[in-house]
């Protein structure tokens, strides 16, 4: 117990930390990375809390893939710090009210007995928490789940339409062309009388 | 006669004992892979019917002691205005992934450091930080050939996870656990029971996938020596130069080993039961881990002869082949995988 | 109908195993790389390596100093000075050759009346220091006294053809 309570702090103790450096590092990418950090540190409490399914999907779609991407954008970004601090005294009454009222609305979820503290009971080495979760997926919440991924199928669809422009100027290669060229297309041998 | 061995083991603590294997297995696939790069010139050159190097101790096998001494000594470079700590740490980034993955692969029934349920996810997360490594280095290097390394880094591993992450689905679905022990036991039958063929496309999927996840020929514009030098390590001399050209042939040996795994049935002999009760072959020709071993080295041969073959890849048709043909020919195949199983098809789905 | 085949063909991987079982066969033909210190690989007699000044059988050097060598050098890698001797004939006083610029055109060799400057079959040497790669006379004379049975007996055998 002990040791699962270090453990506990210790992965918290990160996990905190890197909340606090994403939010105030000046540089970007070092943001990035301290919520990959973060991310990746939840997973491992995830895991602490035998919600293994959970804590892999986490660090497989967020740090895997999510993440990546978000590197891939801010690497290109060209920011400019100043300029992005002028507004800064604008905003600050607007990003406070925010910052209370979530505050406040956790404090207040986390006060009343909405979740019940009750220990779950450990379960057996050989429980597959992946496959209660695929259990209660497919037969109890079917149709939520169902809803959510026609929903997330509409968005794909949705952010794909709105990309996919065809502007007249620009030029492209179209691989299927290229690749579906065999060399009798473009080349003749010719037979040539000698001189 | 090694009774004395058991007696002094059992004395061991766990989590002591533990430690020394890792440490043991850590040091032999750095020998696994120090060989591996060995093997790739021989390969090559062999197929280019050169001979390869042969000059450092007998046929040559001195060589990869013989590079690591070298780029042990050699200086490493830190580049004007690179960011020192993301600098010096990304080969550690795209080192530890590759040798984290190994936790959970079985050599033998039972002979794994974790046997944990969620085992397939767990190499899939592990695989996919590898990427990590290859862009942080690219950004810290503070140099344009290493960013672009980066960026196409990025793209091409986060688009190659989808169709291998399928591929893995249909694994998935065939065995019903994500343990790995139990995918392979339920290849057990010889090996037309093994999944290569009913699952053949996903299997090819896998592989092709594989060798773009590791960014190796013919989809290594990651490096990309005739455009960007050397890519995301363009910067890097010595030591952290050596940790990615380690993490690359880790990586090779690690996905050798899953499809040897998921597609070749692992640790299970492709011969029939009766062969085992020969004499002295018997043992030779069983299950066991010299079987996965063997797995393995085809597919690490495949990797190699991939490279001696084929010209690279352009960046767009990376992403053409990984989008619009590998993700539907997975997709389509997990259709029919699942009218397979609906109908039980035997032997593979009773 | 064609396009429909050329997609089953690309499916298939039809011709990536086709280069798969090019490289495959030649992964096991007979290997004919030359290990080099331990085996060579044989030179033809009008080979162009290091140059030699010769000598007359009689000891006589045999360089006259014409300096049609130096005016022939594409590479103006030939330094020539000449003096009248005691004995009234013209010699050379210096004779260098830059082997950083010569080409080994064998040029030389060929505008030479009297067969004095050579190019020899040697072809491993290195330099070590800066200045070394020029050629004295002294160092010339020495390389042609070394191999004199090489160079005559090449000459001779290319002699029908010059």
């Amino acid at each position: 117990m002990l040791i699962q309570t270090t453990v506990f702090y210790f992965f918290s103790g990160i996990l905190v930390l890197s909340a606090l450096a994403m939010i105030t590092v000046r540089n970007p990418v070092h943001a990035a990375l301290f919520l990959v950090l973060a991310f990746f540190t939840s997973g491992a409490l995830w895991l602490l809390l035998e919600a293994e399914f959970l804590g892999i999907a986490l660090i497989l779609v967020y740090v895997g893939a999510v993440m990546v991407l978000f590197l891939f954008v801010v690497m290109m970004l060209d920011i400019n710090i100043a300029k992005m601090r002028a507004g800064y005294a604008k905003y600050l009454p607007v990003g406070l009210l925010v910052g209370a009222v979530m505050a406040a609305e956790m404090i207040i979820i986390l006060s009343k007995s909405t979740f019940e503290h009750v220990q779950p009971n450990a379960k057996a080495a050989d429980y597959s928490n992946t496959q209660e979760l695929g259990k209660l997926l497919y037969t109890e919440y079917v149709y939520p789940f169902e809803i959510a991924g026609v929903i997330l199928l509409v968005a794909i669809i949705a952010a794909i339409t709105l990309t996919m422009r065809k502007r007249a100027a620009s030029k492209q290669q179209s691989p299927h062309n290229q690749i579906s060229v065999k060399r009798k297309d473009r080349v003749r041998l010719a037979d040539l009388d000698r001189e | 006669m090694f009774d004395w061995v058991q007696n002094i083991i059992s004395v061991i603590p766990p989590i002591v004992l533990m430690t020394v294997y890792m440490f043991v297995f850590v040091l032999v696939l750095f020998g696994c892979v120090a060989y591996v790069t060995l093997a790739e010139r021989k390969v090559i050159g062999f197929m280019q019917v050169r001979i390869g190097p042969n000059r450092v101790g007998p046929k040559g096998f001195g060589q990869p002691i013989a590079d690591a001494l070298k780029l042990m000594f050699k200086e490493m470079i830190l580049p004007n205005d690179a960011d020192r700590f993301l600098f010096r740490i990304a080969p550690l980034l795209s080192m530890i992934p590759a040798l984290a993955a190994w936790a959970v692969i079985p050599f033998a029934d039972g002979w794994n450091f974790a046997d944990i349920n969620a085992g397939l996810l767990y190499l899939l997360a592990m695989t996919s930080l590898g990427v990590y490594g290859v862009v942080v280095a690219g950004w810290a290097s503070n140099s344009k050939y290493a960013l672009l390394g980066a960026l196409r880094c990025a793209a091409q591993i986060v688009s190659y996870e989808i169709a291998m992450g399928f591929a893995l689905v249909g694994v998935l679905m065939a065995s019903g656990s994500l343990n790995l022990g139990d995918i392979i036991n339920e290849q057990q039958g010889g090996i037309l029971h093994w999944y290569w063929l009913p699952l053949f496309p996903l299997f090819i999927t896998y592989l092709i996938a594989g060798v773009a996840e590791t960014n190796r020929a013919p989809f290594d514009v990651v490096e990309g020596e005739s455009e960007i030098v050397a890519g995301f390590h363009v910067e890097y001399s010595g030591m952290g130069f050596a940790l990615f050209f380690l993490a690359e042939y880790a990586n090779i040996i690690l996905i050798s080993a899953l499809t040897a795994l998921l597609f070749l049935g692992g640790w299970l002999s492709p011969f029939p039961e009766s062969w085992f009760t020969v004499p002295y072959l018997g043992a030779l020709l069983g299950h066991g881990p010299h079987m996965f071993i063997a797995k393995t080295c085809l597919f690490i041969f495949c990797f190699l002869w991939f490279r001696a073959t084929f010209p690279r890849y352009r960046y767009d048709q990376i992403m053409r082949l990984g989008w619009k043909v590998l993700l539907p020919v997975t997709l389509i195949w997990i259709f029919v995988e699942g009218v397979l199983l609906y109908f039980q098809v035997s032997p593979w789905f009773d | 109908m064609k396009a429909l085949f050329n997609v089953i063909k690309s499916f298939t991987l039809f011709e990536l195993l086709k280069g798969m079982s090019l490289t495959g066969k030649r992964f096991t033909t007979k290997k004919f790389t030359v290990q080099y210190p331990e085996e060579k690989t044989p030179q033809s007699p009008r080979f162009r390596g290091l140059h030699a000044l010769r000598r007359y059988p009689s000891g006589e050097e045999r360089c006259i100093g014409c300096k049609l060598c130096e005016a022939v050098c594409p590479a103006l890698a030939i330094t020539i000075d000449s003096e009248e001797r005691e004995d009234g004939s013209r010699r050379t006083t210096r004779y260098d050759i830059d082997l950083f610029k010569c080409v080994y055109c064998g040029f030389c060799e060929e505008a030479c009346p009297v067969d004095a400057i050579v190019e020899t079959r040697v072809f491993e040497y290195a330099f070590f220091e800066r200045g070394q790669q020029v050629m004295t006379k002294d160092m010339l004379l020495e390389v042609g006294a070394k191999y004199e049975d090489q160079i005559a007996s090449d000459r001779q055998v290319d002699a029908p053809y010059r």
